[in-house]
């Protein structure tokens, strides 16, 4: 059997699936023990891998944004720090609190891995490599995504602490927030691909999504910023106010594993947005050669990675109610509309047969102008408002009127 | 057996003994971590026959949505979480006796099902087609459209209430915190 270079995965699997039969193993065992093998390689190896090699390039990266070397001991350039760390996590001691609930407590760090590691199996990395070609992609992202909500829930309550029982509410009242106007702006690549599956939205993106709809690209990436718990968005923890949040009893790999599942997720929704809006493994050449599509794939995925890191280590920490206000006073509305506009607007342009992108574009143009005049005569309003309060105390002291902006 | 009849068993066993934990369990944090197990359960027999739309909505809904938010209510209103409610209260009795007529006429019903009897048939349609459809009934004037559009009053009607309960109160209006 000759190596396909132009389909290697295809060609592994049928490498293995003959050399399993001649064994003399049934076909349907067969289908079994590659998809098995395939979920523990993706999961486990690549995987681990990669998340070993985030945390080391956040560390790297995080520490060249602020002036200093990061982790260089470990191995060449400290690539081996992460090991090292990881090394030292699984060593320590495991500590169950006491009163905790011991079957919840040791869940739920174990779903917070599952919840994103779940995510990679319906991301297509290149033509012929998915996990799952789900024709529910979309929907099943969100389903995870309540799935480490309730991990966060369950490690809160289970540790049997105050604090990390104000840091899982503070959280949770973020999480399913921030998955509304998330959710409504999902709809929105949906509608634009004609499908909810993975691999139709990347086929169907022949203009890149972002072009398309760059407003509901940035409500989906400030809301997925939240859901990571990311900075600007890290209430949940906020060591100042809550001490670490909802892990705080956590220690050893209990701990690593939450670590591991942050890190991991803001990686994830790097790859959820390059397969959303930039166009998933679509390149120059990599419909003729799907080896190119991964390597399109990988770099814009650590591309919008380091946007998150580039956000984290500029932005400060937002206070809660301001962290309310943003979601619930601007990005809901923002994506109720978006939603309803690009609908209305498609369907026209399909019918009347207008250029696609032009189209899309001015639409966009047209709501972003129209939010930031409405923000302005907003923060006019405000401002007026406070003038308002101020003004008599004014007029006595000094007399004169203070003009606003003054 | 065949290894789909093994994950329907091992399934349904994971769905009932944690819906009957659901009832049993005197902590009602521990009854809302096992109602996500039954739920998970349910939306594990959407996938086996292959509804895999309805498996992820079930996840997405009673999971992401329902649960968490019971979960969350017992968060904010009882003491520290572990105070264990009675399982029973006087009208157990009746109680009994409805659920087991309720019980008896759903039998009765399934039972009358003809399609029951039946060997039965595997759907032939891609499961992309048929969600294609199911989306098409609901706006359709001749299927479901007038279920559907109520139930989008009465959830817009659900959201005003909510926004009116937790509005500040009126009169305080113009001196409300600025944020």
């Amino acid at each position: 059997m000759g190596f396909d270079f132009n389909n290697p995965f295809g060609s592994i699997t049928e490498l293995l699936t003959s050399l399993l039969i001649n064994l003399g193993l049934p076909q349907p065992l067969v289908s079994v023990i590659l998809a098995v093998v395939g979920a523990g390689i993706l999961a486990g190896v690549t995987l681990t891998t990669a998340g070993v090699f985030n945390i080391w390039l956040e560390r790297k990266i995080g520490a060249r944004f602020q002036d200093r070397l990061g982790p260089n001991r470990v191995g060449p350039f400290g690539l081996f720090q992460g090991i090292a760390d990881a090394i030292k996590l699984t060593l320590k001691e495991d500590i169950t609190p006491t009163g905790a609930d011991k079957v919840v407590f040791n869940v739920a760090p174990l779903l917070a891995v599952m919840s994103v590691v779940g995510l990679w199996a319906v991301v297509p990395f290149a033509p012929q490599l998915i996990g799952a070609d789900l024709n529910v992609g979309v929907l099943y992202v969100v389903a995870i995504g309540g799935v480490g909500t309730l991990s966060v829930i369950m490690a809160g309550w289970s540790s049997n602490n105050k604090y990390a029982l104000l840091g899982a509410l503070r959280t949770v009242a973020m999480l399913i927030s921030f998955e509304i106007p998330m959710v409504l702006v999902l709809l929105v690549p949906t509608m634009l691909a004609g499908s909810m599956g993975m691999v139709a939205i990347v086929n169907g993106q022949d203009v890149w999504f972002l072009l398309l709809a760059p407003v509901a690209a940035f409500v989906f990436f400030v809301s997925s910023l939240a859901e990571v718990g990311r900075t600007p968005f890290d209430l949940i923890e906020a060591e100042s106010e809550i001490v670490a949040g909802y892990n705080i009893e956590y220690s050893g790999m209990k701990f690593g594993m939450f670590m591991v599942a942050e890190f991991f997720h803001s990686f994830t929704i790097g790859a959820l947005f390059t397969v959303l809006f930039l166009g998933g493994w679509r390149g120059p050449g990599s419909e003729t050669y799907p080896i190119l599509g991964l390597v399109y794939f990988v770099a814009k995925t650590f591309f919008m990675y380091f946007i998150v890191m580039w956000i984290r280590y500029t932005f400060p920490r937002v206070r809660i109610d301001q962290m309310m206000a943003l979601n619930w006073k601007f990005l809901t509305p923002l994506a109720l509309v978006v939603v309803m506009a690009t609908a209305v607007v498609d369907k026209l342009a399909l019918s009347q047969g207008w250029p696609r992108t032009p189209v899309h574009l001015a639409l966009n143009g047209t709501l972003v102008l129209l939010t930031l005049g409405l923000m302005q005569a907003y923060a006019r309003a405000l401002r007026r408002r406070v003038e308002g309060m101020r003004q008599p105390e004014a007029g006595e002291i000094a007399g004169a009127a203070v003009g606003p902006g003054s | 057996m065949t290894a789909m009849q093994a994950v329907f068993l091992l399934l349904g066993l994971v769905t009932f003994i944690s819906a009957v934990m659901v009832v049993v369990s005197p902590q009602l944090i521990h009854a809302g971590l096992w109602l996500v197990l039954t739920l998970a359960g349910v939306a594990g027999l959407f996938v086996l026959l292959e509804a895999p739309f309805l498996a992820v909505v079930q996840v997405v809904i009673y999971i992401g949505a329902i649960a968490i938010l019971i979960i969350f209510a017992i968060m904010l209103t009882r003491r520290m979480l572990r105070d264990e409610g009675r399982q029973l209260n006087s009208l157990w009795a009746g109680a009994l006796v409805v659920t087991l007529i309720l019980y008896a006429v759903l039998v009765f019903l399934i039972l009358q099902e003809p399609s029951l009897a039946a060997a039965s048939q595997p759907i032939q349609a891609e499961s992309s087609v048929l969600l294609a459809d199911l989306g098409r009934a609901l706006v359709d004037v001749d299927r479901f459209i007038l279920p559907f559009e109520v139930a989008s009053v009465l959830l817009l009607a659900a959201l005003i209430g909510a926004i009116y309960v937790a509005r500040p109160m009126m009169a305080g209006e113009d001196r409300e915190r600025q944020e």
